[in-house]
């Protein structure tokens, strides 16, 4: 009995967190595209900066989704395997989805494949996403929350290299994808790169990439250098906002690596968008909760 | 900067002819959603659009509607969709309504920039992501037509007050901003690769 109300009280939290982060972007994002609106001086880019903190602020008074295209939600849980919910966490963020989706509301963005049928809940079959990582002796759980929207998920790629192209060939890899479909994803964008050793590792480590706050480096020397290398250069393409022109591009550029085999270079590259709808949270086993992005928020 | 450029359908040739690529508008009058299916019952299926919108604009959009009494409807939220995706059907599209403004997100390609020239209209993005923005800027809902599409896809005729702004991405000279944009990004690119490659050679 005592665990149906706590699931019930996690997924009205959950629930509120995820209407929290449809209308309020995190405050490194916030704080970001402030700085970036400031280096801008053209008449273009800062009316579209301009536009941006205006809908931002709509969106807060009016207690709207600031962007229309609310994502497929995805969602990546540490969770400690003596975090008392872990049986129910799965399903009570799939309940969690729902119920934000019916009292934001969200848009209806889950689509069955095959059937081709819009499920009009926004979930379906493995959506919305959960990534799991396994926390051993750990009573608490951490969930990045993540809206992914159309248009900055398109972009998204993956690849192996043979290591004769070097992260040189990394380097192409990203670049290609900012003046193709990154220039449709909404820039300013934050970039996310995966180096491993195969696809789905690449593919994995990139999106985990955009969980990490701007300004966070890799805590390997080199790749931190490359995260700064990436950035200066897509900066100097002049992507600006929307991919309209401007003196900037990226909000950031942020690394995740694991090994490889010898003979491959696993790489992928997920772009999220300026309007970057991520959110941390951590419970501990009482469900008292602690949210990291998004500073003086009460649920 | 300088003055407030707005425009006011119905909107004639003249009216465009001083508007260039780049340029920020406004636009006071009525836009009409419209998107995919739409284009297609037009152009494919040679349905009669059920609005008349020579002279008018249409926004590529698949907005959230609140249904009022009376059947009267608030708009909630309405960002511009991928405008690519109905590039197929544009120049036709042009040419059949007498439309002289597309308003949608990102570029779009060689048939609408031909349909622009010849038939004298412009291509304008709205930012992306500003969807509660737009939905104040649109003051009421005046007609619904072709309901059976579905909530995104019906025509919603809006009645705007300075909708905008609208960056001005195809004119009626043919131009195409993000075309010739995207030669820059690709120099640009090509300088920043040389660039990183000097420093990246950690598999030696
Ligand atoms: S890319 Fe992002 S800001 Fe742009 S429309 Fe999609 S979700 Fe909204």
């Amino acid at each position: 009995m005592e665990n149906k109300t706590e699931r019930e009280k996690m997924t009205h939290l959950m629930a509120s967190f995820i209407s929290y982060v449809s209308k309020k972007l995190p405050d490194d994002v916030e704080k970001k595209l402030a700085e970036l609106r400031k280096i801008e001086t053209g008449d273009l880019a800062s009316t579209i900066y301009d536009t941006m903190a205006k809908n931002q602020k709509l969106a807060w008074d009016l207690d709207r989704p600031c962007c229309q295209d609310t994502g497929v939600l995805q969602f990546w849980v540490k969770c400690g395997t003596k975090f008392p919910l872990i049986d129910e966490l799965e399903s009570l963020l799939k309940d969690a989805v729902v119920e934000s989706t019916f009292s934001m509301p969200l848009r209806h963005n889950s689509v069955e494949t095959f059937d081709e049928y819009n499920t009009g809940r926004n979930v379906g079959k493995g959506t919305p996403t959960v990534f799991w990582d396994i926390v051993p002796n750990s009573d608490k759980v951490e969930i990045y929350t993540y809206m992914a929207g159309g248009g900055c998920t398109l972009p998204g790629k993956a690849g192996v290299l043979m290591p004769g192209m070097g992260y040189e060939g990394v380097t192409k890899f990203v670049l290609d994808v900012m003046t193709s479909y990154g220039l449709n994803a909404c820039p300013p964008l934050l970039v996310g790169v995966g180096v491993a050793t195969s696809v789905e590792t690449a593919a994995l480590l990139s999106k985990k990439a955009l969980m990490r706050p701007i300004g966070s480096h890799n805590s390997n020397e080199r790749a931190a250098a490359m995260e700064k290398l990436l950035e200066d250069g897509i900066n100097s393409i002049g992507l600006g906002p929307q991919g309209m022109g401007g003196k900037m591009s990226v909000m950031g550029v942020n690394i995740e690596n694991t090994a490889r085999h010898p003979s491959t270079i696993g790489v992928a590259v997920n772009v999220g968008c300026w309007s970057h709808r991520r959110g941390h949270i951590i419970f501990d086993k009482n469900l008292n909760y602690e949210i990291t992005t998004h500073s003086g928020v009460t649920l | 900067m300088s003055e407030k450029k707005i425009l006011t359908t119905p909107i004639k040739d003249e009216d465009l002819k001083d508007i260039h690529v780049g340029d920020i508008i406004y636009l006071t009058g009525h836009i009409v959603t419209c998107r995919d299916v739409a284009h297609r019952r037009l152009i494919e299926e040679k349905m009669p659009l059920p609005v008349d919108i020579k002279g008018g604009a249409i926004l590529h959009a698949g907005p959230i509607i609140k249904p009022l009494e009376n059947d009267k409807f608030q708009m909630v939220s309405v960002g511009p969709t991928t405008s690519m995706r109905m590039e197929k059907f544009e120049y036709e599209f042009i040419k059949e309504t007498g439309v002289k403004l597309v308003v949608g997100k990102g570029g779009m390609g060689e048939g609408t920039q031909r349909g622009c020239k010849e038939f004298k209209a412009l291509h304008c993005v709205f930012p992306a992501g500003c969807a509660v923005l737009a939905a104040t800027e649109v003051e009421e809902i005046e007609d619904a037509q072709w309901r059976d599409l579905g909530m995104p896809e019906t025509l919603w005729v809006c009645r705007v007050k300075e909708f905008g702004p609208l960056i001005v991405s195809i004119d009626t000279d043919g131009r195409n901003m993000f075309e010739e944009k995207k030669v820059e990004y690709n120099r640009r690119k090509d300088e920043a690769y040389e660039e990183i490659c000097k420093h990246v050679k950690f598999i030696k």
